[in-house]
């Protein structure tokens, strides 16, 4: 039963930070290079650009509703569990939603690396 | 991508992976929250170690931010499992452990998956590229 809890806050954790992800990629796609635009107009206008973005606090939203859960899977269970499982994940759901949501070129080498990272994450835990 | 883009990734794994390390071991102290209870997680933000891994995920989310400014998503999120490694290798020299062999196996995984990763375009061109100069980086 306690198993069941923390995999429900595990898939939780996964859903909504590969959403607050593609959001948070999104808003800073739409901004530009913040090191360029920090050189040239300061610290306040890159505060300001970010800070006036929907997406930008949609995605706030969406680490948010990931961070409690993975508070609470962490109170569960071990963080050799959850954390490598949570991100093992990640790996695999944030290529595919940066494919389809940011029509990022996940090539052949994207993928890979994605796996092997995936794997030795998951090996990690043991 | 200039070796200042480096530096940012390279603080972004460091902060994750400390931040990560603070967090559970402030919520090992808190102990377990049960489900007719959530708002125990509440008051588990205020205690010290959670709030030294809040700071420290701040200072990340802030390296996270620019990265993702600059470079794909696909490409910023597998770069920060280095944080995972760098965790581990801690982990045995502070706790005095000796590393399995699945473990070297593990670290080697994605170390070797990161730097395949980052011999790669850390910016899909094909876009409309917000800088050219960026872009050119980010191609090269």
């Amino acid at each position: 039963m306690k198993s069941l809890y923390t995999w429900g806050a595990i898939a939780l954790l996964v859903a909504a930070s590969t959403a607050g992800d593609v959001l948070l990629s999104l808003a800073m796609k739409r901004i530009g290079d913040l090191g360029e635009l920090r050189r040239r107009h300061g610290l306040g206008a890159v505060l300001q650009r970010i800070l006036a973005l929907s997406s930008f606090w949609m995605g706030i939203a969406c680490m948010t509703v990931a961070f409690f859960s993975l508070l609470v899977a962490l109170s569960w269970a071990d963080v050799s569990l959850v954390a490598p499982a949570a991100t093992s994940l990640t790996f695999l759901t944030t290529a595919l939603a940066a494919k389809f949501f940011l029509n990022e070129n996940v090539d052949r080498r994207r993928w890979l690396s994605a796996v092997l990272v995936g794997v030795g994450v998951a090996l990690l835990a043991f | 991508m200039t070796f200042r883009k480096y530096l940012v990734l390279a603080a972004m794994i460091l902060f994750n992976a400390l931040g990560d390390v603070s967090l559970s071991y402030g919520m090992k102290q808190v102990g377990a929250i049960h489900a007719g209870r959530l708002t125990d997680a509440v008051a588990a933000v205020f205690t010290p170690w959670v709030v030294l891994g809040i700071l420290l995920l701040l200072c990340f989310f802030a390296c996270y931010l620019s990265a993702l400014s600059w470079a794909d998503l696909s490409y910023v999120i597998p770069a920060t499992a280095l944080g995972y490694v760098v965790i581990a290798l801690l982990s045995q020299w502070l706790l005095d452990e000796t590393v399995t062999l699945t473990r070297w196996a593990g670290i080697a995984l994605v170390g070797g998956g990161v730097l395949f990763l980052a011999r790669g375009p850390a910016l899909t061109t094909t876009e409309k590229p917000v800088d050219p100069v960026a872009a050119a980086e980010g191609g090269s």
